[in-house]
């Protein structure tokens, strides 16, 4: 874990969180928004790994609930597990797959927008389920596989591609 | 990590929950705000032509439609115009005549204008971050206007922001009127970003294109938040069941909800 590694994925996502708030947010199309800062996690993790990627996802939120004013670690906790959890993908089974990012960002889209749902149910916070799953989910699935591919090239021009480690184990037994 | 990265931003959404409004985490938020302040002003600037462009492509697809039915909308504007104009005067004088003790209305608020900094998180949020906060003299409850019409009311400020709550959020509530019918009723957010006006009995006629304004009337005991005559929007529908004794009535807001990027907020 390299200083200049870290200092990167902080910036992409502090650039990431600052244009969702200011300017995806905004943009619909047919009831739905992308979510650049869901795509750029789930860069960051597929490069990086599943430390990274709950690191990323962590002060992505952060940012997120500060330029809103919203609850503060509401989205550090979704994206911590997001970012975790692609990154984990990444190491094993999507290891060097060309479709590893689309299939990661529209597994993923689902499952954030279902955590979302739950943890502002948990919260006492009132929620149209129907919009958030049946009106909203498709298109912004849509606008997230959209955004993988040049999200995910210009990640991996700025952090390179990963270089796995050859490590030597020992044989148990 | 991740346990230690989960945990911790667990128990920053237990004690933002818990901790009033003015608490040290609050504090720390405001001011990690502050310090995004300018970046969120640059980004939101650096969009702007490309949301213009969106924008003409939307406007060009609409445009000629639209067109007519602004002309027509006009004419009969006009007309209005001119009835109204006798009318005012007339009701001038009378209040005059009457020394009538009236609610405080929009000429009583200061204007501040600013600008939209943050747009809804998530489907979940309807609320907008603006660059403008106590400084301004800005406070919660302050009724929030686009374009003239009302979008909603401020409900969260600190020193240099302020977070507005739209009237599609299920909850806000306001108390409306049919300016043709003087039907009064409750302005609430329905499915996605519809608004539904309830609580209008079947005797009231009201009827599609009628425009819906801010009552600035009491519900009980509660002050009306907002003054009277802030138009709303128009009715787009209005249906009746034989079990209902209430009107289904659903209003269409003059502003697109989902894309502002410049409020007036009107401070006492």
């Amino acid at each position: 874990m390299s200083v200049l590694d870290v200092a990167k994925v902080g910036g992409l996502m502090f650039a990431a969180a600052l244009f969702q708030s200011s300017i995806f947010g905004a943009f619909k199309v047919a009831g739905g928004a992308a979510d650049l800062v869901l795509v750029a996690v789930a860069a960051v993790a597929l490069l990086r790994g599943s430390i990274y990627g709950s690191g990323a996802g962590f002060f992505a939120g952060l940012v997120v609930d500060t330029a809103n004013l919203g609850t503060l670690g509401q989205t550090s906790f979704l994206l911590t597990i997001a970012g975790y959890w692609i990154g984990r993908y990444g190491e094993t089974t999507g290891r060097d797959r060309s479709h590893a990012p689309l299939l990661s960002v529209a597994v993923i889209t689902v499952l954030y927008a279902l955590a979302s749902l739950a943890l502002h149910v948990v919260l006492g916070e009132p929620v149209d389920a129907r919009v958030a799953l049946v009106d909203a989910l498709l298109p912004a699935v849509l606008l997230n596989l959209l955004l993988t591919i040049p999200v995910y090239a210009l990640a991996k021009r700025i952090l390179g591609p990963r270089e796995w480690r050859q490590a030597e184990v020992r044989l148990l037994g | 990590m991740v346990g230690v990265l989960t945990a911790l931003s667990l128990v920053l959404v237990s004690i933002y929950f818990r901790e009033s409004p003015g608490g040290p985490l609050h504090d720390v938020q405001a001011a990690g705000a502050a310090v995004l302040r300018p970046f969120q002003l640059g980004a939101e600037r650096v969009s702007r032509p490309f949301r213009d462009l969106y924008g003409w492509f939307d406007g060009v697809i609409t445009a000629k439609g639209e067109n007519e039915r602004l002309r027509a909308e006009n004419q009969e504007l006009r007309r209005r115009a001119i009835e109204n104009e006798t009318a005012a005067q007339e009701h001038d004088e009378l209040l005059e005549a009457l020394a009538f003790r009236d609610l405080p209305g929009l000429h009583d608020y200061r204007r501040v204008n600013t600008r939209v900094i943050a747009h809804p998180p998530s489907q979940y949020e309807k609320e907008i971050v603006i660059a403008a906060g106590s400084d301004e003299g800005i406070a919660v409850h302050a009724p929030v206007l686009s374009s003239g019409t009302l979008v909603g009311e401020v409900t969260s400020v600190t020193r240099f922001h302020a977070v507005v709550t739209l009237i599609s959020d299920e909850t806000s509530a306001v108390s409306a009127r049919d300016l043709s019918s003087g039907a009064i009723g409750l302005l609430e957010a329905g499915s996605g970003d519809s608004l539904v006006l309830n609580r209008v009995t079947k005797d009231k006629d009201v009827r599609v294109g009628d425009l819906i304004v801010t009552a600035g009337s009491r519900v009980g005991r509660l002050p009306s938040l907002f003054p009277s005559g802030i138009p709303i929007g128009y009715v787009s529908s209005v249906g009746q069941s034989d079990t209902d004794p209430h009107k289904q009535i659903q209003v269409e807001s003059d502003v697109d909800l989902s894309d502002l990027y410049a409020v007036t907020v009107l401070v006492r």
